[in-house]
């Protein structure tokens, strides 16, 4: 196992009170595969990248869990290692791409400039070096003519190629580990499929593991092999891919399933998921999602937490219509 | 008759060179020679890629910029207007502007943090002395519970109500004057993809009770396909197939919509992935390439392709019109999605 995550849980701590960005989140990467973590917004998705990559906001914490970590054969505990050990292993084992790359890159240095200096430090080697695999990495990404756009400004680039380019950055290292966080959310959909075209080839070359976040369920359905739900700072659902899509368990996942308009599947009306996404501030007792449910039980889905059930092999879900009345935690 | 025809419709940007002469040194074509019609009562889609003139279209047909060329025809009350040249006052005095109403993207930006709920949606009845008085309080009220709105939340402000709600009070103030046409503008994508069913739905409703005819501009294909009864695709400033929703995404005729149609990631994970992959990106709209603008990308461009920009043509019959602007179209079999 490449990444295992156990009860993870990082809150907020703000004016307002304390957020429960991610509150109790299990997880696994085996090498070399594809997690996908599908939610909508405020439900921890990203914050649960931010923890492994220990890039948080002061206001943030991780107060309990393990993100456990194969550092060449070796486990260690990402969430309290200390600054300096962790970076050695941010953007050489684990690195990140973001939404945005203009927010990722800094517009004042050169594009070589940034995917050096992450290689100078973590493999000591020159610069001379540094900008010939950097020109190499960028080629290889499909930079067209990279000899010259390696010394051209993030603003000189194209949206596609700027997104290239930061997946060139992040897998300049060849890390074990790639977070994606919404990379495609931001571009038109003829460069979505070339960009996950591309991260599906890098993934095959450099048996690197991907933790792919996104609202999308058609990149999830593309792209993952394991696929988490999480709604509210919980995983309501954990699966592998075609077992959540042809038979997904957990009402919220059902319904996100049923109501997002499909090309080639036209329906008369869409089904819905009633209500609104609650603010994290003001968390629903017992299961999050029990003031949109349908199948909410009185009595119990809202003052009782659901336990997680598994109810095939890797397929698990956290909701009572699968058990476990009693042992629910209050 | 149609509620809107537009002929040839072209809005060029001129490129200043800065500096003391501030001479023009070309122009940004963002809509170039678009003609389409809209009946009453339909919705007619608008997709393409960002920087396409989708966004410049509607601006244009809500009069908030004036075109280059071409004629925007409004038809109220079996009378014909041309509103290309209308004066603002113009605008307001034939009832142009109570007519067409707009939807937008983004309902964190597009209502006034500093208003209530109530003003949000008063501000056009009282703006076109529609209403007075509390006759306004009880018109409010109605318009928040035909949008799914409780009217008790009518004193609050915008920063009350969570994304799927904004919106929904978006929508009450774009129909509080019963127009004919509204636009929307991607009124789905700034929201949470559990609450986008619940706006689509909301929509379609409004347009039977209210009968309304919409403008549906968008990017997303799954959402157009639900919504919409015929879909405009645009490619740098200009419709490159028209056709009714079944007959575009089942027949494709022009090569764009096909590879539109096959990048779209379907949420089904053992569907076969399909490898007609579009190189390349969206040209540059100030200098887009010579010939079809879509021929450097084409998988199946030839010479020709390079030369001319291909007409725009009728490969349908005069009942069921297909449009498409592609000079291999009579020849090309292309693959849909099946419906």
């Amino acid at each position: 196992m490449l990444l295992s995550v156990k009860d993870l849980r990082t809150y907020f701590f703000t004016d307002e009170g304390t957020v429960k960005a991610v509150d109790g989140v299990d997880f696994e990467i085996e090498k070399g595969t594809t997690l996908g973590v599908v939610g909508e917004s405020g439900c921890g998705k990203s914050v649960t990248a931010r923890s492994i990559m220990r890039l948080l906001p002061k206001t943030g914490r991780i107060v309990s869990g393990e993100i456990l970590f194969n550092l060449n054969g070796q486990t260690v505990d990402i969430a309290k290692l200390p600054k300096e050990e962790m970076r050695k292993i941010r953007g050489r084992h684990i690195a990140m791409i973001f939404q945005e790359p203009m927010a990722a890159f800094s517009p004042v240095h050169t594009v070589g400039d940034q995917i050096t200096e992450a290689m100078m430090f973590h493999f000591g080697i020159s610069k001379e070096e540094a900008m010939q695999k950097a020109i190499e990495t960028l080629r290889r990404v499909g930079i067209p003519k990279p000899e010259q756009m390696i010394n051209a400004y993030p603003f000189e680039y194209s949206g596609g190629m700027r997104q290239r380019a930061m997946i060139a950055m992040a897998i300049s290292c060849n890390p074990d580990l790639l977070i994606a966080d919404e990379p495609t959310t931001a571009l038109d959909v003829t460069i979505q499929a070339q960009v996950l075209e591309l991260l599906r080839e890098l993934q095959r070359d450099y048996n690197m593991a991907i933790m792919m976040i996104t609202h999308n369920m058609g990149v999830i359905a593309e792209m993952a092999d394991h696929v988490v739900v999480m709604y509210l700072g919980k995983i309501l659902e954990s699966a592998p891919v075609e077992e959540l899509f042809y038979n997904p368990k957990h009402p919220y996942t059902m319904l996100l399933l049923r109501s997002i308009p499909v090309v080639g599947k036209r329906v008369e009306r869409l089904e819905v998921i009633k209500g609104d996404v609650p603010d994290p501030r003001n968390m629903p007792k017992g299961c999050r999602f029990h003031p949109r449910c349908p199948y909410l039980m009185r009595d119990l889905c809202d003052q009782k937490e659901p336990p997680t059930v598994e109810v095939s092999k890797d397929h698990k879900v956290s909701c009572f219509l699968y058990g476990g009345e009693r042992d629910g935690a209050s | 008759m149609a509620l809107l025809e537009v002929r040839n419709l072209k809005k060029y940007f001129p490129i200043i060179k800065r500096g003391f002469t501030r001479k023009i040194v070309g122009y940004l074509k963002a809509v170039d020679d678009v003609s389409f019609h809209i009946e009453e009562g339909e919705t007619l889609g608008l997709v393409g890629e960002s920087g396409c003139g989708k966004t410049t279209t509607a601006k244009l047909i809500m009069r908030g910029i004036d075109p280059t060329d071409g004629q925007i025809l409004l038809t109220l009350n079996n009378q014909t207007i041309d509103i290309t040249k209308l004066k603002e006052k113009e605008l307001r005095r034939t009832g142009v502007r109570r007519a067409i109403q707009m939807i937008f993207q983004d309902p964190y930006s597009s209502l006034n943090p500093r208003m209530t709920v109530r003003d949000i949606i008063a501000e056009p009845l009282i703006v076109n002395n529609v209403a007075k008085g509390k006759e306004i309080d009880d018109i409010v009220a109605d318009l928040l519970k035909a949008v799914g709105l409780r009217p008790e939340y009518m004193q609050r402000y915008p920063h009350a109500f969570s994304g799927g709600q904004r919106q929904r009070i978006a929508i009450a103030r774009a129909i509080a004057l019963k127009p004919k046409l509204v636009i929307c503008d991607e009124p789905t994508s700034a929201l949470d993809v559990s609450v986008q069913a619940q706006i689509i739905n909301l929509l379609k409703d409004l347009q039977k009770d209210f009968q309304l005819t919409y403008l549906f501009i968008s990017h997303d294909l799954g959402v157009i396909e639900h919504i919409c009864d015929r879909v405009a695709v645009m490619y740098v400033g200009k419709i490159v197939e028209l056709a009714s929703t079944e007959e575009l995404f089942s027949s494709p005729k022009h090569p764009y919509t096909e590879a539109l149609l096959s990048a779209v990631p379907k949420p089904d994970p053992k569907r076969k992935r399909k490898k007609v992959q579009l190189t390349g990106e969206v040209p540059d709209p100030s200098n887009p390439p010579q010939g079809c603008h879509f021929h450097p990308r084409c998988p199946y461009a030839k010479d020709v392709c390079k030369k001319s920009y291909p007409p725009l043509v009728n490969l349908g019959n005069q009942n069921h019109p297909h449009l498409v602007a592609c000079h291999r179209a009579h020849e090309l079999e292309l693959e849909g999605v099946n419906v």
